[in-house]
């Protein structure tokens, strides 16, 4: 099998899996990093997203080949800053009900402000609106990119 | 603890945030087999023979799994015992499993299936369920002797006067569709045969011991020997409890012949094609009012369509037949509900159980009724809804609980301004491309399980030497916070921080058996059983050191970490006293059981107190539809529930959001559009989940009349605020574009949306 060097949280890893194999899979069996989540596999509901070169994108429908040599972010290289303003954000406005889609909303919401640093609501629900939540957290969802962008700015 | 109640707190919030929570597809044990289903593409057949050498050949296959392997019973269910851990004598939908595949690789698994080789004779399928009550039908279960699942019942007064002294007749049919669950997280199950015998199953269940149940039938077990870890859980709805419990048994059963952990992980594809659905309802409804608007009879006829298998088709129905007249008063009622067999796929539970598609129907025809009377639809409400007193259609009197359906109107009344926007509502016309309108539904709903079941449930607390405490309750967190909600209760309760209670996650080896986290039960019946075990518990410390405090036992306080006597004059720290307790040999250890009121019911004539409380709720959407789209736009909701009490703020607005987007789905985008028995969209692809683009600005007003009837005084709010959105949509609709719409989802064309007017 094909060798990939995948820069994942700001780290190499050299990996040895078929050149079509979906970077979600690569992430969550070969790397252990399960905070990525399954949902549909066919990109249709943004519970696998993750960051590609400061980009969202969905990790199910991403070959392997096509992520290596670009930097990616999951929610465990999040989670690795020490006081991120969108996690903070979202344990401040407690978001997760079930939890599972909330990787991909963060990292979608990190996407975002990296676009717009103060994004209107009709902003965020367009860009938010791929990841789906059944538990319809959206409007805490929509508080929590508000406060994020206001802690980013406090930062700076 | 007021600021807790205000600041909220999860348990979870941090895992949950980090990716650091494990839902159960992050297990991986060592030597862990794959397992993956095999269905065939039949409706309905007679299986003959299933050949599975070809697969079983192929690389890493370690078994192929058939109905020939279950050392158990191949059939078990909760009611009835027809669900098939494997198909056997047929194949009754097409989500059927045939067979399971196990190998040491889940693409060796996925491989290996595609070669299993199925032999039927395919049968004409019944896919009608009104054509499945026709004496001539074909039959899904042969031994049943009919495709009637159940009957249920309501019979009061004299239906023939009723309409006798009517002035207004309506007679309407509506028709509602399947839909899915959709939690986020598909069904997985990891089980790990254990060296002292048992079997450990983890999964994404909602109810652990019905889990229980199922595997240790399938494995011809006793209960004791299978032990149900709860995992967190991504999302249930209502949906991961029966076909989530089989994903686990089979999980198990290959576990138990492998002697090696075993992984069944399940795409979205195979959840969607065999996961168990909301029940698509047909109901006949004629009601008969007085010119002045008084509801004097209500006939109708419910028919669901439940599956190849019964699940819980019975209790879902039975909730139906006891609120098919909403929440109002009437004289005469006469209610005949079938559920019965079809080859569709199978339905069960889901959030409102069985109300959603009677709320509809109530709330829409009540509205037509008041149009014919050319009376306000609000006064017809108020005209006839239960209050203080009043009997319900069963011949229960409401007189234990604070009946608030009036306040509740009341409260969406004022707050959306309900009454000078119905005035600008377009009713078909209008200048502009958006027409107009806002729309209100309201309902009452019985409290948990009611005559469904049997209906008790324990807490355990258990505080260590050092005064932390371990609470253990029977109810299953299913995303909703349930844990945290039981927390602050014991907080409360206790006097003390929060963050010395450790929530243990529940396992059906150290509780007893609580029944299931369904029918909004968690925080009434789970909160229940935590205030009684801590009130137990502080009497049991207090008699030991009441003495010490200068007073009588029942006099001592816990506050603040400590136990305080009569006049604050002295007081002992909390964690020295339970320091003290074990010196003395004394376990500071309480079990609470919180025993549901009676409640008593005639199957016959379907009277009797159905449920021990009701909670109360209504809900006013604005809309506009485009004129030549037909496009819906939501602009705003305004939901009011009484939940007795609010236990933690920021997921009981959580619920009141999450129920009313759901609600959303249900009125207007999602429909699982099962044609010849199949489900037309194998992925999430069109059906179409609400987002935030298709939500309204939603408020959340809580009413809490406390409840006395519950040990906290919380009622419930899961189901409610999911129930009538439908409905409210469907109204809203009305008055924007002038037509009335039988069936859901609604849609719309753009002729409807001009051809309406009055
Ligand atoms: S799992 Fe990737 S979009 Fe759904
Ligand atoms: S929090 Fe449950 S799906 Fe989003």
């Amino acid at each position: 099998m094909p060798q990939y060097t995948l820069n994942v949280n700001r780290k190499d890893h050299v990996v040895d899996v078929a050149a079509d194999t979906p970077l979600l899979w690569v992430l969550r069996e070969t790397l252990g990093l399960t905070g990525t989540k399954y949902g549909c596999g066919q990109g249709l509901c943004g519970s696998c997203t993750v960051l590609m070169d400061g980009e969202a994108v969905r990790s199910c429908s991403l070959a392997v080949a096509d992520a290596a040599g670009k930097s990616i972010i999951t929610i465990e290289g999040i989670a690795e800053e020490k006081d991120h303003p969108v996690v903070k954000a979202w344990l401040e406005e407690e978001v997760s009900q079930c939890g599972y889609c909330q990787p991909g909303q963060i990292l979608s919401a990190i996407a975002l402000l990296k676009q717009k640093a103060n994004p209107t609501d009709a902003e965020i629900d367009e860009a938010m609106s791929g990841v789906l939540c059944r538990c319809g957290t959206y409007p805490r969802i929509r508080k929590a990119i508000h406060r994020a962008a206001q802690l980013k700015g406090g930062g700076q | 603890m007021p600021d807790v109640k205000e600041k909220g707190w999860r348990n979870d919030a941090y895992a949950k945030v980090t990716g650091k929570a494990k839902y159960s597809d992050d297990l991986k044990f060592v030597n862990m087999l794959h397992a993956v289903p095999v269905y065939s593409d039949y409706v309905h057949a007679k299986l003959v023979q299933v050949h599975t050498a070809e697969a079983e050949a192929s690389p890493g296959v370690v078994k192929v799994l058939t109905s020939r392997d279950v050392p158990g019973s191949n059939h078990f269910g909760q009611i009835i015992r027809d669900f098939r851990i494997f198909a056997d004598d047929k194949i009754r939908y097409h989500g059927d499993v045939v067979a399971m595949v196990v190998a040491e690789t889940r693409a060796q698994a996925l491989q290996a299936a595609a070669r299993v080789r199925i032999e039927a004779e395919p049968l004409p399928a019944l896919l009608d369920a009104e054509e499945a009550l026709r004496p001539d039908a074909i039959l899904v279960h042969e031994n049943h002797g009919s495709n009637i699942i159940n009957t249920h019942h309501v019979r009061r007064g004299d239906i023939e006067k009723g309409f006798a002294v009517s002035e207004l007749i309506l007679e309407r049919v509506y028709e509602t569709q399947f839909i899915e669950h959709a939690y986020m997280e598909p069904e997985v199950s990891v089980c790990l045969p254990r060296p002292d015998g048992v079997m450990e199953v983890r999964g994404s269940m909602q109810h652990p011991f019905s889990t229980r149940r199922f595997v240790a039938t399938c494995l011809g077990v006793p209960l004791a020997a299978v032990e149900v870890v709860g995992m967190p859980l991504g999302g249930g709805f209502g949906g991961k409890d029966d076909t989530a419990a089989i994903v686990c048994a089979r999980t198990a059963l290959a576990a138990r012949l492998l002697n090696r952990p075993v992984k069944m992980a399940y795409s979205r594809e195979w959840s969607i094609r065999e996961s168990y659905k909301r029940h698509p309802y047909r109901v006949y409804y004629k009601m008969g009012l007085t010119r002045t608007g008084e509801i004097r009879a209500v006939q109708c006829k419910i028919i669901a369509d439940g599956g190849a298998y019964c699940s819980v088709t019975p209790w879902v129905t039975w909730r139906s037949t006891v609120q098919c007249c909403g929440p109002y008063a009437v004289e005469h009622v006469h209610c005949d509900t079938w559920g019965v067999y079809t080859n569709n796929v199978v339905t069960g539970a889901m959030r409102g159980f069985g109300s959603p598609q009677m709320n509809f129907v109530i709330e829409s025809i009540i509205e037509e009724a008041a149009a014919e009377l050319g009376l306000p639809a609000i006064e017809l409400r108020r005209r006839n809804m239960v209050r203080q007193g009043s009997v319900t259609i069963t011949g229960q009197k409401l007189d234990n609980h604070t009946v608030s359906m009036e306040q509740v109107l009341d409260t969406v009344f004022q707050e959306i301004g309900y009454e000078k926007k119905l005035g600008c509502c377009s009713h078909g016309q209008g200048d502009g491309e958006e027409l107009y309108g806002i729309g209100l539904a309201m309902s009452y709903r019985g409290v948990s399980l009611g005559a469904e079941g049997v209906d008790f449930c324990a807490a355990i607390i258990n505080v260590q030497a050092d005064g932390s405490v371990i609470l253990d309750v029977g109810v299953h967190e299913n995303g909703q916070g349930s844990e945290t909600a039981m927390s602050l209760i014991l907080a409360q309760e206790l006097g003390i921080d929060l963050d010395v209670i450790h929530y243990k996650r529940s396992s059906t080896s150290t509780i007893p058996d609580s029944g299931t986290t369904v029918a909004s039960r968690g925080t009434i019946m789970g909160g229940g059983a935590v205030a009684l075990a801590a009130r137990e518990l502080k009497l049991k410390i207090a008699k030991l050191f009441a003495a010490e405090l200068d007073c009588a036992p029942e006099e001592v306080r816990f506050v603040a970490n400590q136990l305080i006597g009569k006049d604050e004059k002295k007081s002992l720290p909390f964690a020295e006293a339970i320091r003290r307790m074990f010196q003395m040999q004394q376990f500071p250890y309480a079990l609470g059981v919180y025993r549901a009121p009676q409640v008593t019911w005639d199957e016959e004539i379907g009277q009797g107190n159905a449920y021990f409380t009701w909670v109360y709720g209504c809900q006013a959407v604005e809309l506009t539809v485009n004129k030549t789209t037909g496009k819906v736009k939501l602009l705003n909701a305004v939901a009011c529930h009484d939940v007795g009490k609010a236990i933690n703020n920021t997921m009981l607005v959580g619920q009141f959001f999450g129920g009313m987007a759901m609600g959303t789905g249900y009125a207007l985008h999602e429909d699982l559009n099962v044609v010849d028995g199949k489900i037309s969209h194998g992925n999430l692809n069109r059906y179409h989940l609400p987002r935030a683009l298709d939500l309204p600005e939603m408020k959340a007003v809580v009413v809490e009349n406390y409840d006395a009837v519950s040990p906290t005084g919380a009622k419930s709010i899961g189901e409610p605020t999911n129930e009538i959105m439908a409905p409210a949509i469907a109204n809203a609709i009305f008055h924007a574009t002038g037509v009335r719409h039988y069936k859901l989802p609604i849609k719309i064309t753009a002729q409807d949306s001009t051809k309406g007017g009055r």
